[in-house]
């Protein structure tokens, strides 16, 4: 599914990414954990082609992402990568529907159904037609897991979806990611630092100072 | 929905949460577009008008002969030429009064007339031609000119394609009416001619003569600086009304960020973004032009009665009540809109195209004070500045007069929020009190967002300035000079030289008549450039009355002996000619060669002008007799004058003119000229204003977490909302002081430079600081207006609005 080789990442004089190397296979799922500043969230923006290393090669789903012009770089995250931020990224002019379906749309592979079940498991039923800023922050990470999902895509990159939530509400949200993740079989990269939340993946990796351990 | 439209829906959900924004955009387009094409279609329409009035009274494309110094032709003549093998049509020309309404009557003879010439082909068919030149004759009219003659007075044939107050009528008909009794005003000369004629005046001997085929004269030449003065300004109403375009575009985009990150993160493509973005806004655009021409025809509809007026006055060109609507008009305006638009949206749209997708995703700091973009715009608003200084110097032609008007206005538009910035920069270093402090630091901070808004209200202000004060000027100095140039109190024509001398017999016997002062000239050119030497008799009223720009030693005793000759200041501009010059005017006997001893105005008169005695123009050319006089009266006897006039000698209306009916007649035709410039002035004003509101309206949405920390700290929103609504007086204020001196300078380009090029005379520029204070009020009402509904609406901000600034889980 996923293939890292040697990737290189630098900003000025500093290197980010160290020659990092991994692979994952469909369905698996992995944390990603680390101090701040290790490289985890630069390591999740080069997987999913939001920005491009200095060295090393991103193959995804068989596309190496570097032979890819823009466009091709922006149908390869459509078509396979679903995302989800810490800072939840919704659009605020449009409904939660809305927000729901956005990237299946986009794919040309929206389901009415699997939306609303989507909507439903993730506890947004009644919402639907509310905007973002009528949101609680669980709610709004909800929209944005329920976003990922619905495109269906066969990898998800999560970037510390429940950092900007409290306990209680983080891990209701984490159990219902993994539990869809589960169900969908899908393949998962989790970045986090927490211990408690890395624990209940099936493969740890650690970033230290741009090197996986 | 496909992949594209869920784009598309996705970007036009922006405008559904921001009605004002949407609406802002929208109307800004529109006043653009409105204000454009409103102008746009009086050309159009006026155009038209010409192109048909040429098309049917084309007569100057043709060669013509005449009597001397343009007078009429006798029958005798004309069969004189025509009998020599001259193939020439008599036409009259006059003004004709029917009903209370005139018109103007042109009478021609069908059977000779030249093809393509006046009234020719308008005839209609055989019986047509019958009725036409038989008793009881048919006048033929557009269908609204034949509305306005008296009802079954006339037999009449209708024909749409005539331009209107024009009737045409067989010359028999047209001698009766016009009372010309036999004399025919010119004679139309065909193009084809027989070899070996004789020269006309050799061959009757009464000096008539052929004037070749003039296409200067076609009223769309004439008309030219009119229309490109209307279109000065509706161009200026467009970039006015662009400014809205391009702050209400800066800033959704500028909110959309973080969308547009959002949306690369779900893998669009950039180009496929920027081309949603286009497309929602060439949408936006098509309705918003759509509107802008409704209004924009609704605009000329009612500017269009002083726009004919003044274009009749000036110009004698006449103009239909109604607009008609033109497929180019309706093509021109859309594709104004639309390019004005892209041009509009251009940088912000080039801004999104390049945002990298990791940018940050918070809405970057639109209404922050950056100052490297001050930096930039002081920096440009100095070399244009430069390049404004080297044009001035070196400038030369009517483009450079163009170039430095753009190149001061840019310039200072640029200076605003530089110059805004050093201003609160000064005015903070005097604040004592924290709000003081926080008041100007926050005023600062807002010039990025109001700029462009204050920039629009500084042009609209300076242009009001600047052409209230040419206007003023120009109003004041035409008044002096027509009380000046007017000075004699009666202006006699006779029809021929022997009306004129029983006329001059009859006016030297009377008590109440001083002098009787003719008027005569002869057509000459220096260079290659025509001018009219006129013969004045050395009069006081001439040497109390007439004004001089620049003068000799005793210039009018210089002229009085012949040494000496007085030229306009076109003549002199456009020959070179300075104080102390010679020219050499010809004519018969021993070489001539009067020194230039005077300059003076001659406003309006596209033709150069010099003067020197009567007796010494009489002496070199052979002239007939005088036919034209200034008659200087006693106080009060014109009235009675002018009646015995009338009964003596049957005139006609325009034969005896007294000065107060021309003064009056003059003043008419100028503030109907300048009605539509001021008229067009305060709609870019209140789009200027509009601009304002719009700015602060979406301002004051982007404002709540700067408040709410004031509000949390013990000011209330009352406070708040008053701060806000004095914030925006003050750069109204500020930018209104700056667009005084900038004002001035326009005023003095139009005039001095603009003016000067285009026409060949200046006009001393004049100050009117009530003016000014009157404007610097108005500015002052539009921002107080502009600033109390966001004001308003800051003040019954709910509680909880302002405390989910505080919340983190916004």
């Amino acid at each position: 599914m996923l293939d890292v080789q040697n990737l290189t990442k630098r900003y000025g004089a500093l290197t980010i990414l160290d020659g990092v190397s991994l692979t994952l296979g469909a369905g698996e799922t992995m944390a990603l954990v680390g101090e701040s500043g290790s490289g985890k969230s630069t390591l999740l923006h080069l997987i999913a082609g939001l920005d491009a290393p200095d060295a090393g090669r991103v193959v995804l789903d068989g596309r190496e992402l570097a032979a890819l012009d823009d466009a091709g770089r922006a149908a390869a995250r459509r078509d396979l990568v679903g995302l989800v931020f810490q800072q939840f990224n919704l659009v605020q002019s449009l409904t939660v529907a809305q927000n729901i379906a956005l990237q299946a749309r986009l794919a040309g592979r929206h389901d009415a159904g699997r939306a609303a079940r989507l909507s439903e498991r993730l506890g947004l039923t009644g919402l639907e037609a509310r905007f973002p800023e009528q949101l609680s922050g669980g709610q709004q990470q909800r929209v944005a897991i329920a976003r990922a999902l619905a495109a269906a895509p066969p990898l998800l990159l999560a970037d510390e979806p429940t950092g900007n939530l409290d306990e209680a509400t983080g891990d209701r949200v984490m159990d219902l990611l993994l539990e869809l993740v589960a169900e969908a079989g899908m393949a998962l990269i989790l970045v986090t630092h927490s211990p408690r939340l890395a624990g209940r993946l099936r493969r740890v990796e650690r970033l230290h100072a741009g090197r996986l351990e | 929905m496909t992949g594209f439209g869920t784009l598309l829906a996705t970007l036009l959900s922006h405008w559904r949460r921001r009605p004002w924004q949407l609406l802002a955009l929208v109307v800004g387009l529109a006043a653009a577009t409105a204000l454009w094409s409103g102008v746009q279609a009086l050309n159009a329409q006026a155009r038209a008008s010409y192109d048909r009035a040429a098309a049917v009274l084309g007569g100057d494309r043709f060669a013509a002969i005449t009597g001397p110094g343009g007078q009429a032709v006798s029958v005798a003549d004309y069969a004189a030429l025509r009998r020599a093998g001259w193939r020439v049509s008599p036409v009259l020309d006059g003004s004709w009064q029917a009903g209370g309404d005139r018109f103007r009557l042109l009478g021609v003879e069908p059977l000779t007339l030249p093809a393509g010439a006046p009234g020719g082909g308008r005839i209609g068919t055989e019986a047509d031609l019958v009725a036409f030149v038989t008793p009881p004759y048919r006048l033929i009219g557009s269908p609204e000119t034949l509305a306005r003659l008296p009802a079954g007075a006339w037999a009449t044939r209708a024909d749409p394609e005539l331009p209107p107050g024009v009737l045409i009528a067989d010359i028999a008909l047209a001698d009766r009416l016009l009372a010309r009794d036999g004399r025919i005003d010119r004679l139309l000369v065909a193009p084809e001619q027989p070899g070996g004629l004789p020269p006309p005046d050799t061959l009757t001997g009464t000096g008539l003569t052929l004037t070749p085929p003039d296409e200067s004269s076609d009223l769309a030449q004439l008309t030219d600086s009119f229309h490109l003065n209307l279109t000065a300004f509706g161009f200026l109403s467009f970039v006015v009304g662009l400014f809205i375009v391009h702050s209400t575009i800066g800033l959704a985009f500028e909110q959309r960020r973080p969308m547009v990150r959002t949306l690369r993160a779900l893998g669009v493509g950039r180009w496929r973004l920027t081309g949603a973005l286009l497309a929602e806004l060439l949408v936006l655009a098509t309705v918003a032009a759509a509107l802008g021409m409704a209004l924009g025809y609704g605009i000329a509809g009612a500017l269009l009665p002083d726009v004919a007026a003044s274009l009749r006055g000036l110009y004698g060109a006449e103009l239909p009540g109604e607009l008609g609507l033109r497929a180019g008009w309706w093509l021109t305006g859309f594709a104004m809109a639309l390019a004005g638009t892209l041009v509009a949206a251009l940088s912000a749209l080039w801004r999104l195209h390049r945002l990298p997708v990791l940018a940050a995703a918070q809405t970057e700091a639109w209404y922050g004070a950056q100052l490297r973009t001050l930096r930039l715009q002081a920096a440009l608003a100095a070399a244009l500045a430069l390049a404004a200084a080297a044009l001035a110097w070196r400038g030369e032609g009517l483009g450079a007069g163009f170039a430095l008007m753009a190149a001061v206005m840019l310039a200072a538009v640029l200076a605003l929020p530089p110059v805004l910035a050093l201003v609160l920069t000064l005015a903070r270093r005097r604040a004592r009190t924290p709000v003081a402090e926080w008041f100007v630091a926050e005023s600062r901070a807002q010039i990025g967002g109001v700029s462009l808004a204050l920039m629009a209200l500084l042009l609209a202000l300076s242009v009001n300035i600047g052409v209230g004060a040419m206007v003023s000027s120009f109003r004041a100095t035409f008044l002096d000079w027509l009380d000046q140039r007017l000075a004699a109190e009666l202006y006699v024509r006779g029809a021929d030289a022997g009306q004129a001398a029983a006329m001059t017999a009859w006016l030297q016997d009377r008590p109440e008549v001083l002098a009787v002062l003719p008027i005569q000239s002869v057509e000459l050119s220096r260079g290659g450039y025509p001018y009219f030497l006129h013969g004045i008799r050395d009069d006081a009223m001439y040497r109390e009355s007439w004004p001089l720009l620049q003068a000799a030693e005793a210039p009018w005793d210089r002229v009085a002996d012949g040494s000496g000759v007085l030229v306009s200041e076109q003549f002199a501009r456009a020959a070179g000619l300075a104080l102390g010059d010679r020219l050499t005017p010809g004519g018969a006997g021993p070489a001539w060669t009067p020194e230039v001893v005077g300059i003076y105005p001659d406003y309006g008169n596209p033709t150069g002008q010099a003067i020197t005695s009567h007796a010494r123009l009489t002496a070199r050319w052979a002239l007939p007799p005088p036919t034209r006089f200034a008659v200087r009266l006693t106080d009060g006897a014109t009235p009675q004058v002018v009646a015995a006039l009338n009964q003596r000698f049957a005139l006609g209306p325009e034969q005896a003119v007294d000065q107060a009916a021309l003064k009056a007649v003059s003043r008419q035709v100028f503030e109907r000229t300048f009605a539509v410039t001021l008229a067009l002035n305060v709609l870019t004003f209140a789009v200027a204003g509009l601009a304002l509101l719009i700015s602060l309206l979406t301002l004051a949405g982007m404002r709540l977490p700067q408040l709410a920390p004031l509000w949390a700290l013990g000011l209330t929103r009352a406070r708040l909302a008053r701060l806000e609504l004095v914030r925006a007086l003050l750069l109204a204020l500020v930018t209104a002081a700056l667009a005084v001196p900038l004002g001035v300078l326009v005023a003095w380009i139009l005039l001095a430079v603009v003016n000067v090029e285009a026409f060949g005379w200046r006009i001393p520029l004049r100050h009117y600081p009530g003016q000014w204070l009157q404007l610097g009020a108005l500015a002052m009402v539009t921002a107080s207006l502009a600033a109390a509904l966001p004001a308003r609406r800051l003040g019954r901000t709910p509680p909880a609005l302002l405390l989910r600034v505080f919340s983190d889980a916004r």
